[in-house]
């Protein structure tokens, strides 16, 4: 059974997928600590709709995806976190438009070009087989800045996420954490798009952090958790589409939907 | 010697709510702000704190850094299961001492562990935050503003949505903290009418009545208004 599993790996597609699925999973879920908790997690689905529209238009342009959408994408980001902190406008629904234009955009454009093709199907549902070397580097490097920013700053990233005014009055720099977190989620976003697919990816965001509230009420416990979660929800996926011959981005979002209602169901039993 | 000067400011979002604000805060005071709804109590703490920029003259802080004041909200508004320990939350007060590398050490934990027995809640330090009442959640939120401060702590209706018997132990708390502990207060209150006026001075604002003076004489200017 483990020679079994061990041996998909010796493809070196699926050693690339493993390798950046298993850094982004840990990456979606430290950010999407803070992000869940602050209740900023549509900006993560707002931004992955974004990032489909923007790959589509590189694609007709014949422009490499990655560059062309990141700088897009990270601009973006930043202005739905001002959108958001705004409480003069309606957030979310600032957010539902920005996504579904951005959404139509893509598939207009692409559809213009050359009719629907499989790249739309790649683009919102993943496809381990598009992700390159280019990508491997830019996940390694982007999980390396992530974790030394959280182990740096994990105390001041727990009293922005739980009270922002206060943090601000004593001195934290609120916008630039914030800023930076929006940067990180838009890169988590386009990296990960291409291997979950554009309308999955919020979801690494958002599962680990809310199967894990399941578990602890301590912030720490919580981001801990989350993390393991997340990286183990991630490799049992992506084994199993292997096996099953299903797609990976979907697979491994139903493996963290299991994982969070037995958790969820767990800790109702636990407190009756 | 003061700790902070307020000289002809005027504070605001985009126009002033208050204009021509004069006041001097000196070690030990306890001064009150009073005043009806949208008379700009909130606006000046917010300014003190740094949090908005006065529109046009200057806060001056003279032996108190800003950020080194304890600041207690109105009302956080947390996510009812927010996961949050009391420890957790107590001991971000100290972050006013980092840099970029927020590690707390022992110094940190034993500022905590003081704060959380002079107010009387070591037995809550590993609770869960949303797991506890509104007085206990008050007191744990002072004792993070405690972390934060040896001088000065301002707040915002703390007696909000407390019941009446923490609020009186509230009042007696900030008392002890004042009179015996050196702690400068300023705070937002709405309950002058509830006989034991509290603190030394009072800070009224009422459209274009401002006074700032001692808590006696502004009794005195509300019987002879009477």
């Amino acid at each position: 059974m483990i020679n079994e599993i061990l041996a998909i790996f010796t493809h070196s597609f699926m050693l690339r997928a493993l390798i950046i699925g298993t850094l982004i999973s840990l990456s979606s879920s430290l950010i999407g600590s803070t992000l869940v908790l602050k209740r900023n997690s549509t900006i993560g689905d707002g931004l992955s709709h974004v990032a489909f529209g923007a790959f589509a238009v590189a694609t007709v342009l014949n422009l490499s995806p990655l560059e062309f959408s990141l700088p897009i994408v990270i601009i973006v980001s930043i202005f739905l976190l001002k959108l958001n902190e705004s409480s003069k406008i309606h957030g979310d629904s600032a957010i539902a438009l920005i996504a579904t234009s951005a959404l139509a955009l893509g598939t207009f454009v692409i559809s213009i070009k050359s009719g629907v093709n499989t790249d739309i199907n790649s683009y919102l549902f993943g496809s381990i087989l598009s992700i390159g070397n280019k990508e491997l580097i830019a996940t390694i490097i982007l999980t390396v800045f992530v974790i030394i920013l959280f182990i740096c700053s994990y105390n001041k990233i727990f009293a922005l996420t739980f009270d922002e005014r206060y943090a601000k009055s004593i001195g934290i720099k609120t916008g630039f954490y914030n800023t930076i977190i929006a940067i990180i989620c838009s890169i988590v976003v386009v990296l990960g798009m291409r291997l979950v697919g554009s309308l999955l990816i919020s979801s690494l965001i958002v599962f680990p952090t809310l199967s894990a509230m399941q578990v602890s009420n301590k912030f720490k416990s919580v981001v801990i958790y989350s993390v393991i979660i997340s990286t183990l929800a991630f490799i049992f996926g992506l084994v199993l589409s292997y096996f099953l011959n299903t797609p990976t981005g979907s697979t491994v979002v139903l493996v963290n939907l299991g994982l969070f209602l037995v958790l969820k169901t767990a800790s109702l039993i636990k407190k009756d | 010697m003061s700790l902070i000067k307020l000289a002809n400011v005027s504070l605001g979002y985009n126009k002033p709510i208050l204009k021509g604000v004069n006041m001097e805060i000196e070690p030990g005071d306890f001064i009150c702000i009073v005043g009806p709804n949208g008379s700009g109590k909130s606006t000046l703490i917010k300014s003190i704190l740094g949090l908005i920029k006065p529109l046009k003259g200057k806060i001056i802080f003279e032996n108190i850094a800003p950020n080194f004041i304890g600041y207690m909200p109105q009302e956080t508004k947390v996510d009812a299961n927010f996961p949050a320990s009391v420890s957790e939350i107590v001991l971000s007060g100290a972050l006013n001492k980092k840099g970029f590398l927020s590690f707390y050490d022992k110094s940190d934990v034993l500022s905590m562990e003081k704060s959380l027995s002079l107010l009387g809640i070591t037995s809550l330090k590993d609770k869960c935050f949303n797991q506890l009442s509104g007085g206990q959640r008050q007191k744990v939120l002072l004792a993070r503003s405690l972390v934060s401060t040896n001088k000065m702590l301002i707040l915002d209706e703390p007696s909000n949505n407390l019941d009446s018997k923490s609020k009186k132990e509230l009042y007696e708390i900030l008392k002890d903290l004042n009179e015996n502990h050196g702690i400068t207060v300023l705070m937002v209150t709405h309950d002058l009418d509830h006989g034991n006026l509290l603190g030394n001075k009072i800070l009224s604002l009422r459209e274009d009545d401002i006074f700032f003076g001692p808590t006696t004489e502004f009794i005195r200017r509300i019987h002879n208004d009477k």
